[in-house]
């Protein structure tokens, strides 16, 4: 049977999300409540979640989080990681036995810093150098996979149900700014540590819901721009969509979401002059980066929380806001468990993006 | 004179229906159907008939048929009686054999072994009836990237586009290969649909001069009909380098053709050979082009975009991406089953390269030089229906030209005979008494409807794959798959095999 990565893949999902817009982190307990009270949305083949703020003490390093297959795939990984960044920290990710989670691969971690050297020799700037080189572990390496590759951020996932993975992982001892978390129902897949949710590249994470259908275009227009789609998975390629609008074509993020989300035309062709002439040109340029099908997704990165829907609304997600606080879920259930009284809840809807920004003072 | 070879068709008169009207004497420019001495009976000679079926479809009694002339000669894979006519003719008289619409060869159609994708329990798919599904289309070149000030005013300067409101265009047929009334309802349709027709390079007659404004304008090698205003009076300008149903060759409209009003439209004189050059005598190279190219642009001001139209050949992949890099705008790519209005039957059938291997291959070289972005690329040459049409969107077309299929909608039965300039249908000739059968606002309407009912179909499709934006077809190509294709040709389309 063909692995993740050799075929597309298409799967259903739970996701959730918390933000401290002032940067006060709090443990994964919360995170881990939410999306466990939506575990019929999985099947138990795959669990994840992305963390931001979590390595304050190594806070100007890359912190690559790597799934190896063996021992062979993990020497010829590190050999390339060493040469090309100077690593702080080399070590397993810790773990605790957890019954219905097995065949665990071989998971580290590096706090690394890109070789000055080489990083001027091809001509790259620190987070280009950075990605590049994730992305070509990912599609040369055979048995690795670098499965989280930010600042002082980290994805953690693996086969399981996303409350099991919280507890295999030892989620409740981090502490983050940022949660997101995703529980997985692929249709068809034994299920590949890697191919659970949520994709990472540098400090972007998307957890998702659904499956696109304009996979094979959107892969195949950025993949005009050096990324290679290795998973075929819908996550991934929505990843390197925002990698690339924002870092490559300096866009903001929510310009990038009217990008992917975009309104219709017969909603365009209403609006004022400017902003007609807005959307008409990023449907023009960017037509082929539209994200189409159903679908709900959470995006995290230092600059914030982001949620888009299809324009179709066919996914659910709700987001609601208390406090300092903004939290989205597949389901308002999974909201309330967590915090009960919010001050606002609404469902995110489609062509509508629902950004939360976040306000860092400068020592955070 | 002796014949060599027996008539292609068999006129099937039936007399108990027969009331000798003289209607098929009337309407057969081929002077198949006539008096007798009597003058009151109607008879038939099989020789001249191009079963183009006008005497057929107009018979008020139903008395006609046309069948193949059977006259069975000893079989032969090799020496069939196709092969063996074509002997005869050139044996006649010494010369190149003509044949019109495209290469009726059995070659493989891909498209018809291409199946698409409908989404099943993971994916819904879209009721077009209930939920807006979109198929406009923007045709210009594209900013690798756009820019905008902190309240999202646009600073980028956007080229020129084209807005279409269907992924349809049609394609290129010069006044003078077909008639007036035919360009009437082309540019008519074209304005009703809110696409474009394209002049072919035949110039704009002065009565559509208002029409300029959904005209695809062409710039061929004879440059019939090109001046400052022609330019400027049209939607975008087309430099045709080659045509798919005769690659690496010239045009040549017959001096019979030539009446007053196609003299005035093309800029030469009354009843002189319009002949097109095999290739543009200043366009030796890519950099030529590129020259043609910006000379064009500036006498437009930079106004519209330019599209540079070859035939689909062995190398195309690699031409486009130099055209891309030339300055196109807009990349048309025609098929070598492509429409024309006379070739050399040799050309027509033997010269040139599927549409859909071609677009494939320009389509994904252009994305490995990482410049698909920038420009559009059109299909044609041919696509027969709305399946066809997702297909070449799904390989990586942004719209396709239709010509053949257009015409058929207004009457053409394919006779492929538009080079005898006989055309009973009123379509491809210039004789008054036939064009007169082709009345423009009924061929317009014939035209917005097979447009509106293909626009329909492609709805209908792209709601079944979940997709409602053509946007998200474009080079989808993981909604098709290949059935009954080898790994090769696969390999060339981009796709996968059904079942894979």
């Amino acid at each position: 049977m063909l692995k993740e990565g050799q075929v597309r893949i298409p799967s259903g999902c739970a996701i959730a999300a918390v933000i401290d817009t002032t940067g006060e982190r709090f443990s994964g307990e919360t995170i881990i409540r939410s999306i466990a009270l939506m575990h019929d949305r999985s099947n138990g083949l795959g669990g994840g979640f992305a963390a931001y703020g979590i390595y304050p003490e190594h806070a100007d390093s890359y912190a690559f989080h790597v799934f190896f297959d063996s021992e062979e795939a993990r020497q010829q990984c590190e050999a390339f990681l060493f040469d090309h960044f100077n690593v702080d920290v080399s070590e397993p990710i810790p773990t605790k036995k957890v019954p219905s989670i097995t065949d665990a691969p071989d998971i580290r971690r590096y706090f690394a810093k890109p070789n000055k050297v080489r990083m001027r020799e091809a001509g790259l700037d620190e987070a280009e150098y950075t990605a590049r080189c994730v992305i070509r572990i990912n599609a040369e390496f055979e048995g690795a996979f670098v499965f989280s590759s930010g600042k002082n951020m980290g994805a953690f996932k693996a086969v399981g149900y996303p409350e099991d993975v919280g507890e295999f992982y030892m989620l409740d001892r981090y502490k983050a700014y940022l949660w997101t978390a995703h529980g997985r129902f692929p249709t068809n897949t034994p299920g590949w540590w890697g191919g659970a949710h949520p994709f990472t590249l540098l400090d972007w994470s998307i957890v998702h819901n659904g499956e696109i259908s304009s996979y094979d275009a959107n892969r195949r227009y950025i993949e005009q721009f050096g990324y290679k789609c290795n998973l075929q998975t819908d996550t991934e390629v929505i990843t390197y969509l925002f990698d690339h609008l924002c870092r490559h074509h300096g866009l903001d993020l929510d310009v990038a979401a009217d990008i992917l989300a975009a309104p219709e035309w017969d909603e365009i062709d209403e609006m004022s002059p400017d902003q007609r002439a807005y959307f008409t040109a990023l449907r023009t340029v960017y037509g082929s980066a539209l994200v189409n099908g159903p679908f709900s997704v959470i995006l995290g990165s230092n600059r914030g929380l982001l949620a888009i829907n299809d324009r179709l609304k066919l996914r659910s997600l709700t987001a609601a806001t208390k406090g300092n606080r903004a939290y989205f879920a597949s389901e308002e259930s999974a909201i309330r468990v967590v915090c009960p009284d919010p001050e606002r809840v609404w469902a995110v809807s489609g062509s509508d993006p629902v950004f939360i920004p976040l306000h860092l003072s400068k020592e955070d | 004179m002796m014949r060599y070879f027996q008539p292609e068709f068999h006129i099937v008169r039936d007399p108990a229906r027969c009331i000798h009207c003289g209607c098929c004497v009337r309407q057969c420019a081929n002077e198949c159907h006539y008096f007798d001495e009597d003058g009151k009976t109607v008879l038939c000679r099989d020789e001249s008939c191009v079963s183009c079926q006008r005497c057929v479809c107009l018979c008020p009694t139903g008395a006609l048929r046309i069948e193949k002339f059977k006259s069975d000669y000893r079989e032969s894979a090799v020496w069939t009686q196709q092969v063996q006519k074509e002997i005869c003719r050139q044996a006649s008289t010494g010369g190149t054999l003509l044949s019109a619409m495209g290469n009726p060869k059995p070659y493989p159609i891909y498209w018809d072994h291409m199946l698409l994708n409908a989404s099943q329990v993971t994916n819904p798919s879209i009721d077009p009836l209930r939920e807006p599904m979109e198929i406009r289309t923007f045709l210009g070149r594209k900013p690798d990237r756009l820019s905008f000030t902190k309240d999202k005013k646009l600073l980028t300067e956007m080229p020129p586009q084209i807005k279409l409101e269907t992924p349809i265009l049609f394609s290129a047929m010069s006044f003078g290969s077909i008639s007036l009334n035919a360009h009437r309802a082309l540019s008519a349709a074209a304005k009703e649909l809110g696409t474009l027709f394209n002049t072919g390079e035949g110039g704009l007659h002065p009565d559509l001069h208002d029409m300029g404004q959904y005209a695809v304008v062409q710039v061929a090698s004879g440059r019939f009909g090109v001046h400052k205003d022609y330019l400027n009076n049209s939607a975008f300008i087309e430099i045709k380098i080659g045509q798919g149903a005769k690659p690496g060759i010239g045009g040549h409209l017959p001096g019979e053709k030539v009446n007053v009003e196609v003299s005035n439209a093309r800029m030469i004189p009354v009843g002189s050979d319009a002949i097109s050059p095999a290739p543009h005598h200043d366009i030796y190279s890519i950099e030529d082009l590129r020259q043609l190219i910006w000379s064009l642009k500036e006498v437009t001001e930079g106004k519209k975009p330019v599209c540079v139209k070859i035939a689909a050949v062995h190398n195309c992949a690699a031409i486009v991406s130099g055209v891309a890099r030339a300055g196109a705008d807009i990349i048309a790519i025609d098929g070598f089953r492509g429409g024309t209005g006379a070739a050399p039957t040799r050309i027509r059938d033997n010269v040139g390269i599927p549409i859909e291997l071609a677009l494939a291959s320009a389509d994904q070289r252009l994305r490995d030089e990482g410049i698909r972005s920038r420009v559009s690329l059109l299909a044609a040459g041919p696509t027969r229906n709305a399946a066809d049409v997702v297909k070449a969107i799904a390989l990586g077309a942004d719209a396709v030209y239709i010509a053949s299929a257009a015409l058929i909608a207004i009457g053409c039965h394919m006779c492929q005979t538009c080079n005898t300039g006989r055309c009973n249908w009123g379509i491809a000739t210039q004789r008054e008494d036939l064009t007169r059968r082709l009345n423009p606002e009924i061929a317009k309407e014939r035209l917005v409807n097979l447009v509106t009912a293909w626009n329909h179909e492609i709805k209908e499709m792209l709601g079944g794959m979940g997709i409602n934006s053509l946007d998200s077809l474009r080079g989808n190509r993981l909604m098709l798959r290949g059935i009954g294709l080898t790994e090769k040709e696969l390999s060339v389309l981009g796709i996968r095999h059904a079942g894979e």
